[in-house]
Parts: structure tokens; C-alpha cells; sequence
């Protein structure tokens, strides 16, 4: 069938069963607009190309199918570069189509032309960049196939605008299904090494204080059944990392929490004390080991990841099995099985799990009468809302303080930015969030500092009528930098201050479309979370204003070993 | 540059001989901090690949995650490491020396010793050429230093298994 290539690209898109595409036009993109209409494909309009990235992430992670974005050359291209950035690191599958100077233009400085497929190299999975329409089907059918398979990552195709504009001849092509992959450097491993899931099995069986480390790669191989079957079956505690927070559920026996930098007591000291680590689709981050040459120092370690070179990268693992979380934990459960012992006595361990928490629970001062604390409204809002509400987070104290004191017992319901720390991340990966799962209730936890560098991505969701709902914990501060400056810069506060009143939230919001709340005091949280909770047709807003001086504790000072790990000075009250 | 240090390995990818692929490599040893010694690179008797002879120096990082960083580009194919016991190793350098009428007698002395070849002849310059292992190669290139060189390329080393590899 003869076609232009701006309609194969269409095409190509409907033929991976894509619905939404987060997107912005341009010059060199602007043909590719035009059979958009005719296609089945709904496209969000951004208001920034950033957030199309975002929302296309937060897509991803709460459907698990990869997210979409289409934006233009130049600056098109390079506002999606933190995204792609956001993507890469957290392994998060997304298609980036960007549009491109034609072809005999590229090389040549043209208007709104950027190397994008230079820029994007170090933070893509794999890129494209196509001058030919008659190779669009195929590389659009390689890159959902690379985004999704093995350990998923975002792929940016840029399409040269000569083949995608119908009055250019380049443009004619003729269709043809796409064909198997002809990818001969890429082929994803996804079964253990039998022999190896022998040794950890044997490990596991001889260990005394073993921990389930489990991470980002049990939610990206849809692992965490698996997960729940072998903690059970072992009775092992898991410690869940902060981009697996749901992955195992946190009203669980077995559940620790998170750990690292601001993990809970137990989690991280469970880790320190342990034998064994069981290490699921982790990598080592410097946030979760502290110090790495003090990081759980008496620990053997089992590692279980998909890309071979995670395994050993930080921490020389005695077991390394490179493989999909989830078939590998199967595999480990039918070895256990049949192997047939009785599963090791660990009460002891069990039991000063036990006493940890027991005695290092998180606090905050919920008795003396003053400012409104973060932490309250977190907890209030965990638990005036769905069980399975999806939660995105932006970065710093408010992302923390989220994935301390929300209880994800539900997989895909916690979306943020772990290893890039996106500041802005939370409105549009809400808005991606709640397109995907528009039978979930989508709450974003926002600072006020984040809230300002992505706003303007609710107009998009007015206009779309896409109910997120906001909240915004305004401490008046880039908070984690004041926490870092009390603490470390002996208070010396340099360039944190935001003030809670510029901008007028509430007046903001309105003007973006959205129903706008404003709570000062305790008594106000719930009321203002269940009006929130009604709306449906619109965003809300609510404007928390919450202690500037809070701070997130427990933490480990950075550098420091998890030993050395702070509590809140309140404990000493309880 | 010695070749002959123990912290040296060499490394032969095959991959798909497509635009961007040396950049990708490139890019990748630099934002990982891996050192690049030498790097040869030439399309394969099939088109389709590309076959990249890289000297890596291990001191900058471990040479596994080197390996495995490079395996993880979707465009690489094939990593094999050669050892210097059980493969073949040339390396090429055309180099334009002084040679004055007066030194140009000892000049040729020296392309005779190392069986190294005359490309041309200036008035006051010589070109010469030696293909040989890297280590041969380097001492003829560090005897001409001391007539003056005018202008010197090393082609980067090239590593083939050797047949009782291939036998075995």
C-alpha cells in the first residue's frame, strides 16, 4: 500500500496498540500532525515538552506499557531531554518521536536543527535517526521492542522532516509490516543459570539474618507476586527500595519498608546486621549503601538482575545471576521446593527485626501545638483515600516524607523520580498516571519548590479534563537544601527561601483551571482532602502550608556509613 | 604509550557498521571514564559489520564492566578479548622523518634493520612505512625520533586469533 511516511508513522504507532500520545508541534514535526487526525491515537497537548516526557513516564509506570511522546526538533527535542534523562535511570520504557531539519539540511545549522541523537546517546537506551520513510516501520517496530524488553529504557526516534512531509517526494513509501527484529547485538537473557540458582538456593537455605533487598526491577518484571510467594515461603524480610515502594505490600509481617539515606531504622540496620542479602533488581545506589565499604559488612550476596552489568558494578556478589526478577524468583521457589527442608529457624532474626521497630518507630512531634506538619497531612491524606490511590512525588522532603508514611500495599501505585531526582516530576507523571489508570484515584505529593518548575501542565490537565488532585506541602523552602544547610552548613542559608505566598497558590491554580484549596491547620486537612476527593471533572489544588523547619529523619548523612545513621531527636521523647 | 604494560588488553567488537556507532563507543568510554589507548577500525568482509580493535587501559576501570557496558550498546554484536599468546598482532606506522643527504645513509640503515620500507624521498625528509607487532612497531618508531620527526601515524593495533586458536 502506497503511503506517505508521516501516515506509516501513525501506523507504525496504532500497530504497537499505542492510545495516547503526549505531544507538541513544530516546524519539523508538523506533518506527522496531520494524519494524527485520521488516527485512533489521542493526543495530550503539553504545555511544555518536558512534561510530555513526564506524563509518558508516569504512563509507563502505572500501566506498564510503554509511554508515548512527540515533539519537535531543536528545542522541541532538547526540553525532552530530562525526561529521556528520568527514563533512562529509573528504567522506565518510553517512545520519544522527535522531529528533525530534512535530511539534506541536517549538518548545516539549520533553523530549530540539534544533534538530538548525539545529545541523547549517554541517557537513551537506544536512539534513531531516520532519513529514510521506507525504515519507519521497522524502526518504530525495534523501538518499542528495545524500550520494553530486557531492562526497559526510553528509545528516541527522530524522523528527518523530508520523509514525513507529503510534498517532498522522500516522503513516498509503500507499507510493509514490520519483520522480526534484525537486532544481532541485542538479545536479552531472561532465564537464570540453573547452577547459579543452586548456589543461592543453598545460600539462602544456610543463612541465619537474610534480607530481601528488592528494587526497581521486581515492578519492571512484574515480580512482585513472585516476590510475596518467596518471602513466605522463606520467611525472609524484605526491605523494599525506594523505586519498589509497592512492590511488596507494606501492611505485610514481613515488610521493612524503605531504606537508604532517609529508610526507616529496622530496614537499614537489618541490612548492616544481615548474612545474606537477597538482591532483586537493584543496583547498589549510593543513596541505599551509604559508604559502600561499610555497607552491610558481615552480608554474603545473592544478585538477581536483568542487565549483566549491574552485577558487580558496586558490590562483588558471591552469586550473580543475570535474568528476569521474575522467572529467576520462580525458579529460586521451585528449587527451595524441592529441596524439601524445612525452612530454617530464623525466629531470633524475626524477633530483633521485631524489637526495632518496636523501638525505632518513624516519629514526629504530634503533641506540642504548632505549625501544621507535613507528615500529618501525609497520613491523613494516606488514609482518607483509596487504597489503591496512585502516588506520584517530585524530589526532596516531600518525596521522602511520602514514601515513609504512605502504606503502598499495592504494586504501581507509587511514581516518582528516583535516580535523577527530577525536581517537577510529580504533576506531569500524575497527569500521565491518571490518563493510563483513569479508574484510579491519582494524588500528587508536591513541594513547593517542584510545584513551581511544572505547573503550567494543569492547564493541560484542565483542558483535557484530567482529575488529578495536588498537594502541594509548601514549607516556603527548596526544603532538602534548608535541611542539608541546618545541619551540615552550621544554618548558614544560602538562595532557599520561596516564600509561601509568591506565588499565590490558590489563585494560581484557579487560573490554570483547577479548584484550589488552602489549609493552614490540623483541623482543616480532612475536610479539604474529602472535598478534594469529590471533584471529578477538574484538578485540585491544595496549598498546604506546613513547617518550614521540618526536617526528614531518620538520615544518613551523605558519605557516612549506615551505621552512623540519625534519628530524630524526638524519639528521646517518646 | 607502552604497549607491552600489563594494565593494557585488547578488545575486538564486532559491530553493525551503521552511522553513529564509533561516536556511541566513544562517548561511552569517556562518560564511564574508560581509557581508550589505541582504536582501529574498518567495515568487515561483509559490509553489514564493522569489525573495532580497541586497547583498553584497565587501571581507569575493572575490564568486566568495560565488557559489559559495551555489550549493553544495541549496535555492538560481539566482544571477544584477545591475548597476546594466542593472537596475531600488527600495527602500522607511516612516518616522515629529517633526512638530510648527510643522515639519510643512516636513516636507511635503520629501515633495513627493521625490514621497514621507503615511500618516498624529499630533498631534507624520507617517508618510511613498517607494519609489524605493536611492540616492533614502537621501537622503530622511537629510533626515528631521534633524526626529527616531521610528521608520524600509528594505525592503532589489529588482532586476529591465531590459527591454532582456530584449530582448537
Amino acid at each position: 500500500m502506497k503511503m506517505t511516511g508521516s501516515q506509516a508513522l501513525m501506523k507504525s504507532l496504532e500497530l504497537q496498540g499505542v492510545e495516547v500520545v503526549f505531544g507538541l508541534p513544530g516546524g519539523a514535526i508538523l506533518p506527522a500532525y496531520d494524519p494524527l487526525i485520521d488516527s485512533s491515537l489521542r493526543h495530550i497537548l503539553v504545555r511544555h515538552e518536558q512534561g510530555a516526557g513526564h506524563m509518558a513516564e508516569g504512563y509507563a509506570q502505572a500501566t506498564g506499557r510503554p509511554g508515548v511522546a512527540m515533539v519537535t526538533s531543536g528545542p522541541g527535542a532538547t526540553n525532552i531531554v530530562t525526561p529521556l534523562c528520568n527514563a533512562y535511570m529509573d528504567s522506565v520504557p518510553i517512545v520519544v518521536i522527535t522531529g528533525q531539519v530534512p535530511y539534506a539540511a541536517v549538518g548545516t545549522d539549520a533553523f530549530q536543527e540539534c544533534d538530538i541523537t548525539g545529545i541523547t546517546h549517554a541517557i537513551t537506551k537506544h536512539n534513531f535517526l531516520v532519513s529514510e520513510a521506507q525504515e519507519l516501520p521497522q524502526i518504530i517496530h525495534d523501538a518499542f521492542y528495545i524500550a520494553t524488553t530486557g531492562r526497559p529504557g526510553p528509545v528516541l526516534v527522530d524522523v528527518t522532516k523530508c520523509i514525513i512531509d507529503p510534498n517532498n517526494p522522500r516522503s513516498e513509501m509503500t507499507w510493509r509490516e514490520p519483520s522480526e527484529h534484525n537486532l544481532p547485538g541485542y538479545n536479552p537473557k531472561l532465564k537464570g543459570d540453573p547452577e547459579l540458582i543452586r548456589q543461592a538456593v543453598e545460600l539462602i537455605s544456610a543463612s541465619e539474618r537474610p534480607v530481601l533487598y528488592s528494587g526497581g526491577g521486581i515492578l519492571k518484571a512484574r515480580a512482585a507476586e513472585a516476590l510475596k510467594a518467596l518471602a513466605e515461603l522463606t520467611q525472609i524480610p524484605v526491605v523494599t527500595t525506594l523505586m519498589n515502594r509497592g512492590g511488596f505490600p507494606d501492611d505485610h509481617p514481613l515488610c521493612l519498608g524503605m531504606p537508604g539515606m532517609h529508610g526507616n531504622y529496622t530496614s537499614v540496620t537489618a541490612m548492616q546486621r544481615a548474612d545474606l542479602l537477597i538482591a532483586l533488581g537493584v543496583r547498589f545506589d549510593d543513596r541505599v549503601t551509604g559508604k559502600v565499604s561499610g555497607f552491610a559488612p558481615q552480608a554474603k550476596v545473592i544478585h538477581v538482575d536483568i542487565d549483566p552489568a549491574e552485577l558487580g558494578k558496586v558490590r562483588r556478589p558471591e552469586v550473580a545471576i543475570q535474568g528476569d526478577c521474575r522467572i529467576v524468583i520462580e525458579s529460586l521457589i521451585e528449587q527451595l521446593k524441592d529441596l524439601g527442608q524445612e525452612p530454617k529457624d530464623r525466629n531470633q532474626w524475626l524477633h530483633t527485626i521485631r524489637q526495632w521497630q518496636k523501638e525505632h518507630p518513624l516519629v514526629y512531634d504530634t503533641w506540642s501545638d504548632g505549625p501544621l506538619k507535613p507528615q500529618l497531612v501525609l497520613e491523613k491524606l494516606r488514609d482518607n483515600t483509596p487504597d489503591d490511590t496512585i502516588v506520584t512525588a517530585g524530589v526532596g522532603q516531600h518525596q521522602m516524607w511520602a514514601s515513609q508514611y504512605w502504606k503502598f500495599n499495592y504494586p504501581y501505585t507509587w511514581i516518582n523520580s528516583g535516580g535523577l531526582g527530577t525536581m517537577g516530576f510529580a504533576v506531569p507523571a500524575a497527569i500521565g498516571a491518571k490518563v493510563g489508570r483513569p479508574d484510579k484515584m491519582v494524588w500528587a505529593v508536591d513541594g513547593d519548590g517542584c510545584f513551581q518548575m511544572t505547573a503550567q501542565e494543569l492547564v493541560t490537565a484542565a483542558a483535557e479534563q484530567i482529575p488529578v488532585k495536588i498537594a502541594i506541602l509548601n514549607n516556603a523552602y527548596l526544603g532538602m537544601v534548608r535541611q542539608w544547610q541546618e545541619m551540615f552548613y552550621a544554618e548558614r542559608y544560602s538562595e532557599v527561601y520561596l516564600s509561601a505566598e509568591l506565588p499565590n497558590y490558590s489563585q494560581w491554580a484557579e487560573a490554570m483551571g483547577c479548584v484550589a484549596m488552602r489549609v493552614d491547620t490540623p483541623e482543616e486537612v480532612e475536610p479539604a482532602i474529602s472535598k478534594a476527593n469529590e471533584i471529578d471533572d477538574r484538578p485540585v489544588v491544595i496549598d498546604f502550608r506546613v513547617d518550614p523547619v521540618e526536617k526528614v529523619f531518620p538520615m544518613v548523612p551523605a558519605g557516612a556509613s549506615n551505621d552512623d545513621i540519625v534519628e530524630s531527636p524526638l524519639r528521646n521523647n517518646l | 604509550m607502552n604497549a607491552s604494560a600489563g594494565k593494557h588488553h585488547t578488545l575486538v567488537v564486532l559491530v553493525e557498521n551503521k552511522a553513529g556507532v564509533l561516536a556511541r563507543i566513544a562517548g561511552l568510554f569517556s562518560r564511564r571514564g574508560f581509557n581508550i589507548v589505541s582504536l582501529a577500525v574498518a567495515p568487515t568482509d561483509d559490509e553489514l559489520f564493522s569489525r573495532i580493535t580497541i586497547v583498553v587501559d584497565v587501571k581507569s576501570a575493572p575490564l568486566e564492566q568495560i565488557v559489559k557496558q559495551l555489550d549493553k550498546l544495541v549496535n555492538v554484536v560481539r566482544i571477544h578479548e584477545m591475548s597476546p599468546e594466542s593472537s596475531v598482532e600488527r600495527e602500522l606506522v607511516v612516518a616522515t622523518v629529517q633526512a638530510s643527504p648527510e643522515i639519510r645513509g643512516q636513516v636507511m640503515d635503520l629501515v633495513r634493520i627493521f625490514e621497514a620500507r621507503v615511500l618516498n624521498v624529499g630533498t631534507n625528509a624520507m617517508m618510511v612505512s613498517l607494519s609489524g607487532t605493536p611492540r616492533r612497531v614502537g621501537d622503530f618508531a622511537r629510533l626515528l625520533r631521534s633524526y626529527g620527526i616531521i610528521e608520524l601515524q600509528r594505525s592503532g593495533k589489529v588482532a586476529l586469533d591465531a590459527l591454532e586458536q582456530l584449530d582448537a
